[in-house]
């Protein structure tokens, strides 16, 4: 058994905020430089082109990317071998600690408030944050931590399909959400679509399915295939940068797969904005 | 570039069409969800609001906390939709323009023609870019809403694009299926 300070987490998770708040990751700058080449649409190349600007004066500044610091999704890769020290601690309180801090010391927006309905009051922490835990083999502890704002998050859906649906039944309901987030969300987007599992878990799906490189592919050539379909579709809608036209309306979209009930088709997407801020380490 | 400066007159919103790029200068107010709420509470009470609104603009946006020495911290807009509701009752107060991202509802823009004001775009998620244009910022009303409180800025220059005008017309193209 390898045991980690909680500290070391804490201080590690700090790091996480304020890197992911100020650097958007490479894989999405270039997607957005490679988007701006390629636009046809004068004006949207422009606005491409501020994006690409204000990511250079967030990094160089630092200055958060966009004011919207977002809810902390954290995604938890714990070894088996690992135990958190002192023995009174978890690991989750030492993510939320950690968070609070970086969102303190990081000049960040708190975005959290204690209840949905009665009496939002915020909680000045930006925590809790929205923590996925995976138990994996091994002695280390991988963090994970997205930004996720809300004017996107606000545009995800979810939808039971039957198990007897194709494929174009499914790309066309897909295509339909991104048209419905259109220029709320901040296009580009990152798409996340989840296929399979059951309810809960085809949601976490579309989210995980963000955290690929934008310019990867699902292995499965079918889905990759799939993938390939749904962006020429999204980027035919015309939507474009901030929603004022062009061909950029989503930088990539990534599907993950689960299996499911035989009754079931379910299918979940996650609107993510032109901001993807997130940002990794192990420990 | 329309060079515009507030408070905003009937001849300035008049003089906007959609799809025009402008640059204002002056004073805007800070409002987002929360303080929209509790101002129409105010207005239907008929109750002096803590703010004069009259030819003003409303920017959609909760900044980040400022760093030490440095005027605020990142300022791009936030939704339009979710003030929906709100801004005809506010523009009905003398509210001339709004500044957010995204699409208004048609209430929205019948307001916008009835009391002739306008509601322009800016760049969301560029809230680092939008934030070297505010030349100072002050909080006016509703401090314990944090970041949801209504702020005085002082913007020069700040890039915008009249998204809806005060005939009905709209920049955006909504993809219907």
């Amino acid at each position: 058994m390898r045991t980690i300070q909680f500290e070391k987490i804490v201080s590690e998770v700090e790091k996480l905020c304020i890197k992911s708040s100020h650097e958007l990751p490479q894989d999405v700058l270039t997607a957005l430089q490679a988007a701006a080449q390629k636009e046809s649409n004068a004006s949207a190349k422009k606005i491409l082109n501020q994006l690409i600007e204000n990511a250079k004066i967030a990094k160089d500044q630092q200055i958060p990317i966009c004011q919207d610091t977002g809810l902390a999704v954290v995604f938890l890769q714990i070894g088996s071998q690992v135990s958190v020290s002192p023995d009174n601690t978890t690991i989750v309180d030492a993510v939320n600690t950690g968070i609070a801090r970086g969102y303190e010391k990081g000049f960040l927006r708190k975005s959290v408030v204690a209840q949905p309905l009665n009496n939002r009051k915020n909680t000045d922490t930006n925590t809790p944050a929205v923590i996925h835990t995976e138990i994996v083999p091994g002695d280390k502890i991988r963090i994970t931590l997205m930004a996720k704002g809300g004017g996107c998050e606000n545009k995800s859906q979810f939808k039971m399909f039957l198990p007897t649906d194709d494929k174009e039944k499914i790309i066309g309901w897909i295509v339909n959400v991104v048209a419905q987030a259109g220029a709320d969300a901040c296009p580009p987007f990152v798409v996340g679509a989840g296929l399979g599992g059951d309810f809960e878990q085809c949601c976490l799906l579309s989210k995980k399915a963000l955290l690929r490189k934008l310019n990867s592919h699902n292995t499965d050539s079918f889905y990759a295939d799939m993938e390939k379909q749904l962006l020429q579709k999204i980027n035919s809608l015309g939507i474009g940068p901030a929603g004022l036209g062009g061909d950029t309306t989503a930088l990539a979209v990534m599907i993950e797969t689960a299996p499911c009930h035989i009754a079931s088709l379910p299918v979940a997407v996650n609107i993510e904005c032109h901001a993807h801020r997130h940002a990794s380490c192990e420990i | 570039m329309k060079k515009i400066t507030t408070p905003l007159t009937d001849e300035v919103v008049c003089s906007l069409k959609a799809g025009d790029e402008v640059s204002i200068s002056g004073i805007v107010y800070t409002a987002r969800d929360a303080a929209h709420k509790r101002l129409c509470e105010l207005v239907g009470q008929k109750k002096q609001l803590p703010i004069p609104i009259e030819g003003q603009i409303f920017y959609f946006v909760g900044p980040t906390p400022a760093r030490p020495g440095k005027i605020i911290g990142s300022a791009g807009p936030t939704t339009s939709a979710r003030m929906d509701s709100f801004s005809p009752i506010l523009l009905a107060a003398g509210l001339k323009g709004m500044i957010g991202k995204g699409y208004r509802c048609d209430a929205v823009r019948d307001a916008l023609k009835k009391y002739c004001a306008v509601h322009f775009a800016a760049l969301g998620g560029a809230g680092a870019l939008l934030s070297q244009y505010i030349i100072s910022a002050q909080v006016v009303a509703y401090e314990d809403l944090d970041t949801e409180a209504i702020r005085k800025l002082e913007v020069k220059d700040f890039p915008a694009i009249v998204a809806y005008d005060s005939y009905g017309n709209s920049v955006f193209k909504k993809v219907e299926e």
